[in-house]
């Protein structure tokens, strides 16, 4: 479980996010949405530290992140993995390599075990008999499965993506998304998906934040969305046609 | 000067959660052939036409009956050794090494690798710089004395080719009121240079923010850095080691 404290970051004079606050439960997959440029991506770097809020405090199952020193820092980060938006792979290893980065810096495994996790990780996203290939020689869809391989490889207890859908097929949207959440599910992690893709909120939105201009305006599930009464949130949700006609009168 | 501050923090930042000597040593090996043994030819290209320009201009400005020869030769070792391969040599590794460090630093920095490497709780700027100013300092001077033998051979061929001067006579002139202490300030003036490329060079690049033009704009900075660096670094050594 991750709990985040009355969370609040600024860039100069410009505000981003203010006092947010929420929980992100073990065993679910927790989303954060919103419009672009609302603070989501900034909300999520806060959480996994990339960013040090002004205010406001991030606790992993009860551990203080945001203030805590450079060990116990490491050793909550040890724990984590994440799926960057464009993947992130490294450009000058190949796919084998990148997926057993962290395991080749984090563990003292044999060579022979950690190509075995890598392999069951590629397995496990779909992927096999790409392991020589080069980031540059593989499609989006495929990076983003690496990338997803490369952050459960250690086995994380808290997994993060950042809008994982962006630049994709539909189809290959819903792959992704349903592998996220049977990893969830499988492995009982923390997982936090930012999105602003409403396929995914209402594929896998089993407990939902809404941010709007930086603060946080409604909180739920996918199955509460039609009646949440914000009219901000109704104006993000419902803004596509599809959308719209499951509206109830 | 706030920029500097940031620079001296950004140095001091690569001291800190190191990683293990096992993971650096491979990637000072990796860093090494890429930017040493990759610019040998350019090196050796560079430098002995150098030497070569540099034998040709002596000799047609020496055209007094009472200068020997032999000093057409002193004056390209003296010239070589003091400046050209560790000096003019520093400002070609600038612009090969240098930007190639900031733009790949910077590509890492735009499409989130240096972020994915902090998320794994690794010292991004130790573990990608650091390596990179080591394979500098021990790959810089090995370049710079290969660019003082090719210097002094280019000079050799085309000053003997040219019928400027005599074989006997180069070599009379090379070896002759030679001070060991010009090879002594050229290595020290390699390790500086060395030190003020890599890392300036990695700190414009690390910082990059924004997309493919601001990293462009970043290998340019970093070569206009380190160059203006070289150049004041250069005064300030002879000042001190020469006087």
């Amino acid at each position: 479980m991750i709990e985040i404290n009355n969370i609040s970051k600024s860039f100069g004079d410009k505000g981003v996010i203010f006092d947010i606050s929420g929980v992100f439960d073990k065993g679910k997959t927790n989303l954060i949405i919103g419009a672009s440029g609302t603070g989501k991506s900034v909300l999520l770097k806060c959480i996994v530290g990339l960013i040090h809020p002004d205010i406001g405090s991030v606790l992993y199952d009860g551990r203080d992140f945001t203030d805590a020193d450079k060990v116990i820092k490491a050793e909550i980060r040890r724990e984590i993995g994440m799926l960057f938006q464009g993947g992130a792979l490294f450009d000058s290893k190949n796919v084998e390599q990148n997926v057993m980065f962290p395991l080749n810096i984090l563990t003292k495994m044999h060579p022979g075990e950690k190509l075995d996790r890598v392999n069951f990780c590629l397995k496990r996203v779909g992927l096999e008999n790409v392991n020589t290939k080069m980031p540059s020689e593989i499609s989006g869809g495929m990076k983003k499965r690496v990338g997803i391989a490369r952050a459960i490889v250690n086995n994380p207890n808290y997994l993060f993506c950042d809008e994982p859908n962006s630049g994709l097929d539909p189809q290959t949207s819903i792959l992704i998304d349903e592998l996220i959440q049977e990893i969830t599910l499988e492995s009982d992690i923390t997982t936090i998906v930012v999105t602003h893709d409403m396929n995914s909120v209402m594929g896998i939105g089993e407990k939902i934040i809404f941010l709007y201009k930086g603060s946080k305006l409604w909180e739920g599930s996918k199955e509460d969305i039609t009646q949440s009464g914000v009219k901000e949130f109704d104006d993000f949700v419902f803004a596509n046609k599809v959308m719209s006609s499951l509206r109830k009168p | 000067m706030k920029e500097f501050g940031r620079y001296v923090m950004f140095i001091g930042s690569l001291f800190v959660r190191r990683e293990s000597f096992k993971t650096y040593y491979k990637l000072v090996m990796e860093e090494s052939v890429q930017i040493g043994v990759k610019s040998i030819l350019l090196i050796v290209l560079v430098s002995a036409f150098m030497g070569a320009v540099t034998t040709v201009q002596t000799a047609f400005n020496l055209v007094s009956p009472f200068v020997p020869k032999f000093v057409i030769s002193q004056v390209v070792r003296e010239m070589i050794i003091l400046e050209l391969a560790p000096t003019i040599m520093a400002i070609i590794y600038a612009g090969k090494v240098g930007s190639s460090m900031a733009g790949g630093l910077g590509t890492m920095r735009i499409t989130e690798q240096i972020d994915a490497l902090e998320v794994m709780g690794i010292n991004s700027a130790s573990y990608l710089v650091l390596p990179k100013i080591i394979a500098s300092l021990l790959m810089y001077p090995l370049l710079v004395i290969v660019a003082g033998f090719c210097g002094i051979l280019g000079g050799y061929l085309v000053g003997s080719l040219g019928n400027m001067i005599t074989p006997y006579d180069y070599i009379y002139g090379i070896r002759s009121s030679f001070n060991e202490f010009t090879i002594t300030f050229a290595l020290i003036k390699s390790f500086v240079f060395a030190f003020m490329i890599s890392s300036i060079s990695s700190f414009k690049g690390y910082y990059t923010k924004g997309g493919a033009l601001e990293v462009g704009i970043s290998s340019t900075a970093a070569v206009t850095s380190s160059v203006i660096a070289v150049l004041i670094g250069d005064y300030f050594l002879a000042e001190l080691l020469l006087k």
